[in-house]
């Protein structure tokens, strides 16, 4: 078969939209921790600062899942690889 | 595409790696792009204040004077954050550890500057993330001998090596990646509000700066250094 290059092009930029999915279960993932670290702040007003890093640290980890979608949308985009 | 492996996209969003100019090294056609520009803006900013803190430090007063005191507080805080998480181990680490979080910190804020940050560009990051490499295994070798290294790689059973060889490799590209793709997103995102809003990006996008260069390139920063501390003193064991 035999496919021009607009038709890539498009599907190049649905597969883009569809990787940014990815953002979901971060975007879930940061909201669990910091309702819990939230929940650990009522508990423990003292360790506050402590618990605000370990928050940041774990979301920023997290976050990096979302991350790599990016990176494929972003590829997907920009380098065009499927281009023959 | 003949800036190598660059990104390309619409005139008025730019978000790209430039070339500047080119030369012929052994045959082939090497840049010099935005982001070997960009970083030695960054090495001479970070030479210059080592430079003047040595000067300082030289002379250093019983009552430190503001540089002085500047100097101190880094230095301390950086002892401090390598002191909290590898313990008996952060007399040797803490140079590297402080210095590649300055390299960071500075290459992340260097897009308030109007320049593209260094760390968006995978080129910069993989290295690091390959020092960090280099240093796990070096020190596994050097602390846990060849025979605790075969354990490990064969920690539940002889046949799972293959599988933890695998989750070696991934440390670097993971470390790599979450640099880059955080600093890349906070690029694409402030490129697209000054290329397709460029009529009304007038003084809001600071919120977007303080956000994308300031809050997310420290933390960034703080957990390449927290991850890498972890996985060397992780390495190097109880003894």
């Amino acid at each position: 078969m035999d496919f021009n290059e607009n038709f890539i092009l498009g599907c190049s930029a649905i597969g883009a939209g569809l990787a940014v999915i990815a953002g979901i279960g971060p975007g879930i993932g940061q909201g669990i921790a910091a309702g819990h670290a939230a929940a650990a702040v009522g508990r423990n007003p003292g360790a506050k600062s402590d618990i605000t890093t370990t928050m940041l640290l774990g979301q920023a980890v997290a976050e990096t899942t979302g991350l790599y979608g990016l990176v494929i949308a972003l590829l997907l985009l920009f380098v065009k690889p499927l281009l023959p | 595409m003949t800036n190598g492996i660059l990104l390309n996209g619409s005139s008025d969003i730019d978000f790209m790696i430039h070339g500047v100019f080119s030369y012929q090294f052994f045959g082939h056609e090497v840049w010099i792009t935005t982001t070997h520009v960009c970083m030695l803006i960054v090495m001479l900013l970070l030479i210059g204040f080592a430079v003047a803190a040595n000067r300082v430090m030289k002379h250093a007063t019983e009552v430190p004077g503001a540089f002085q005191n500047v100097v101190e507080l880094i230095v301390e805080l950086l002892d401090n954050m390598v002191k909290a998480s590898m313990g008996k181990n952060a007399v040797k680490f803490a140079n590297y550890i402080g210095s590649i979080f300055l390299f960071i910190l500075i290459c992340n804020f260097s897009g308030l500057l109007g320049l593209r940050p260094p760390t968006a560009d995978y080129g910069v990051t993989l290295p690091l993330g390959l020092i960090t490499f280099t240093l796990i295994h070096f020190n596994k070798f050097k602390h846990k001998k060849v025979k605790g290294v075969l354990r490990e790689l064969c920690d539940p059973w002889p046949f799972w090596a293959p599988i933890n060889l695998i989750s070696y490799i991934a440390v670097p590209i993971s470390l790599s990646l979450r640099l880059f793709a955080n600093v890349l997103s906070g690029v694409v995102i402030m490129a697209l509000v000054y290329g397709l809003l460029s009529i009304f990006a007038i003084g809001w996008p600071a919120v977007l700066h303080v956000y994308f260069d300031l809050f997310s390139g420290a933390i960034q920063t703080y957990v390449f250094c927290m991850l890498t501390m972890t996985y060397v003193s992780d390495a190097i064991g109880d003894e």
